[in-house]
């Protein structure tokens, strides 16, 4: 019995492109899957062929039990899309953007009206109700735009990259609503570049890459592939490697490596925070002078260089992640947005949109 | 705080289909692009100021050094040229039906609309009916202009309005083309250039600013043959604006020019109607 949302070898080349090079995707009903991976992954061009926006050259959808391909208009009734860019009217109102698209989804206007106020209210937007949305700040966009995708609350959701661009703190509240929503008994596939999103977000993650499915799993799993946490330490003096590399072995579960130009070691570790307070103090014990150290979380670069190896083409990474919870808004903001910077030069292979 | 189960409960939507369902989604459609005209008035008044400079213009700088018929009364040219000025008024109609489609993609608010269970249709229905509404509007402003400057008609009210009617079929039916153009174009502003620069050719090698039987023959088989001219002929007759002694061509369109408008009104909505809906089935933002 296939889940919500199951594809099986998608298939979609853009000139000498190749999109989607085998898509295989089964999401039970109920449950959430974030699709990862970076720009031109195929993240969004999997979504459009599920919501019936693009045809696969080859290969086999269904949503919510129907054929995407012989029944896009009973998958359409079926579905809530809330793509990357806010798709609402700028012109129009928020309350006069979701009841255009409640009377789209044949609500009556009656029924388009009523929840349409409902949704204003639940999104925190019935202040700006009946202001043109090109007065809405970015989250509100954003929120009104999943609002649309919500308007007739359909089993099957589709968000691709709802959080790109989201200060911290519109983050997290859209992070709620989707959580709520799922409480609810939706099904959700949501694509994102930011690991903890999936982390937080999904049930089952599958990280994709030139178009393929190149690794699923549960967030867990999936940091475990990649060695888990480290600590991350930078002497002040290049004589203070030695004995800062002897710490860092004592305490550490693996092999220590060492940047000498940089003065930087790391060494994969268990015992998160705890450990690193350690780790401090043996160093200080030792006199060893330090100039950073931190808690160095995985994050999907790290996935990805583990999983693919193809890290070469990408610029070196900086980071300068501290020890900081993985929680923080702080981090959730910086992160991503180095993330973001490192793989500027890897976006030649263009998704087939925009 | 709502309740999740209540707040995330289904509204059913009602399974409709068919003619029922296009029309309505086309009226809410109309609705959205009428609602966005309101709160972008400068749109409106903008449309309206080319037509007027050109009313002016050729009223006050040409009239009474064209000939057209036997006469250079700078009257009969007055009344000889509004039904051109008229006519590419609502053909200029067609580049904001084109910008309007091209911002939607560029947004993607045609995504999202395409992800809708809507009619295939009803975008692209809805922006252009908004259209001809206001192109009616633009018409109706340009007609009470042209009659300050001294335009008359000298049929009845029947046969001028009409040449109304001819006048708003052709705009909705070039309303199409532009949304073809709209939707083939990767951004609105080269929606608005693509839409407009086919216009000039199409409507100054026509019979609307100067007598097309005094062109060279290739050019007045064209004008005589350009859809367009036969909506100028067929309402300067519906009007009674020919000048005196002018002799219409021999020319098929010419001679029946009410059924010609009709005829080419109608070809040129059903085929770019067609075009513009297959391609909006496919298009990608």
């Amino acid at each position: 019995m296939p889940g919500a949302i199951y594809a099986e070898g998608l298939i979609k080349t853009f000139g000498e492109v190749k999109a989607l090079d085998g898509v295989d995707l089964d999401v039970p009903e109920g449950t959430v899957l974030g699709l990862l991976g970076p720009n031109g992954a195929g993240k969004t061009t999997t979504v459009r062929v599920l919501t019936t926006l693009l045809r696969p050259d080859s290969g086999k959808a269904v949503v919510a039990g129907i054929d995407v391909l012989t029944h896009p208009n009973e998958v359409r009734r079926s579905i809530g899309l809330s793509g990357q860019f806010a798709a609402v009217d700028e012109y129009l109102t928020g309350r006069e953007n979701l009841q255009m698209v409640g009377q789209l989804y044949q609500l009556t206007a009656r029924d388009a009206k009523a929840r349409a106020a409902r949704l204003l209210e639940r999104f925190n937007l019935a202040d700006a109700a009946d202001r043109p949305a090109k007065t809405y700040s970015g989250g509100m966009r954003r929120r009104l735009d999943l609002a649309a995708a919500l308007v007739v609350s359909p089993p099957v959701m589709f968000m691709d990259e709802p959080t790109t661009g989201l200060d911290p703190r519109n983050r997290q509240q859209l992070w709620e609503v989707i959580q709520e929503l799922v409480r609810g008994g939706t099904t959700l596939l949501l694509t994102t570049q930011y690991l903890e999103e999936a982390d937080r977000l999904a049930d089952t993650i599958c990280v994709v890459d030139h178009g393929k499915v190149i690794a699923r799993g549960t967030a867990d799993q999936l940091k475990d592939h990649t060695g888990g946490e480290r600590v991350e330490v930078v002497v002040h003096q290049p004589d203070q490697i030695a004995p800062a590399r002897e710490v860092l072995a004592g305490l550490g579960k693996g092999e220590v490596s060492v940047d000498r130009h940089t003065r930087k070691l790391t060494v994969p570790v268990a015992g998160g925070a705890k450990l690193l307070a350690e780790v401090i103090r043996e160093l200080d014990s030792r006199d060893v002078e330090i100039d950073d150290i931190g808690l160095r979380r995985p994050t999907l670069d790290d996935v990805f260089i583990s999983l693919t190896g193809h890290a070469a083409d990408q610029p070196a990474q900086e980071t300068a992640e501290t020890a900081e919870t993985a929680d923080t808004a702080e981090t959730a903001e910086i992160a991503p947005a180095r993330q973001e910077e490192g793989r500027a030069g890897r976006a030649s292979r263009k998704e087939g949109v925009k | 705080m709502t309740a999740p189960a209540e707040l995330f409960k289904a509204a059913a939507p009602r399974p409709r289909g068919g003619i029922v369902q296009s029309v309505a989604d086309s009226l809410v459609m109309a609705r959205r692009n009428l609602i966005r005209m309101t709160r972008i008035p400068e749109m409106i008044i903008f449309g309206l100021i080319q037509p007027i400079m050109f009313v002016v213009l050729f009223t006050y700088v040409f009239g009474g050094s064209i000939q057209v018929g036997g006469s250079t009364s700078a009257q009969a040219y007055r009344e000889f040229l509004m039904a051109g000025i008229f006519a590419q008024t609502v053909t200029f109609a067609t580049a904001g039906a084109g910008a309007g489609i091209a911002d939607d993609m560029h947004r993607g608010l045609i995504d999202r609309f395409r992800s809708l269970p809507m009619s295939r249709g009803a975008v692209l229905t809805g922006r252009t009916l908004a259209d001809l509404v206001q192109t009616a509007l633009t018409l109706v402003v340009l007609a009470a202009v042209a009659l300050l400057v001294g335009w008359r008609t000298h049929e009845h009210l029947g046969k001028v309005l009409l040449g109304f009617v001819l006048l708003l079929l052709l705009g909705y039916a070039f309303s199409w083309i532009g949304a073809l153009i709209g939707l083939s174009v990767r951004t609105p502003e080269a929606a608005t250039s693509g839409g407009l620069i086919w216009l000039f050719p199409l409507t100054f090698i026509s019979n609307a600013f100067v007598d097309a039987n005094q062109m060279p023959t290739v050019l007045r088989h064209i004008a005589e043959w350009n859809p367009f001219s036969a909506t100028v002929q067929a309402c300067r007759e519906l009007f009674g604006n020919l000048p005196p002694g002018f002799q219409a061509s021999d020319a098929w369109p010419m001679q029946n020019p009410v059924l010609a408008s009709v005829l080419w009104s109608v070809l040129i909505l059903v085929i770019f109607r067609t075009l513009a809906v297959r391609k909006y089935r496919s298009a990608s933002g």
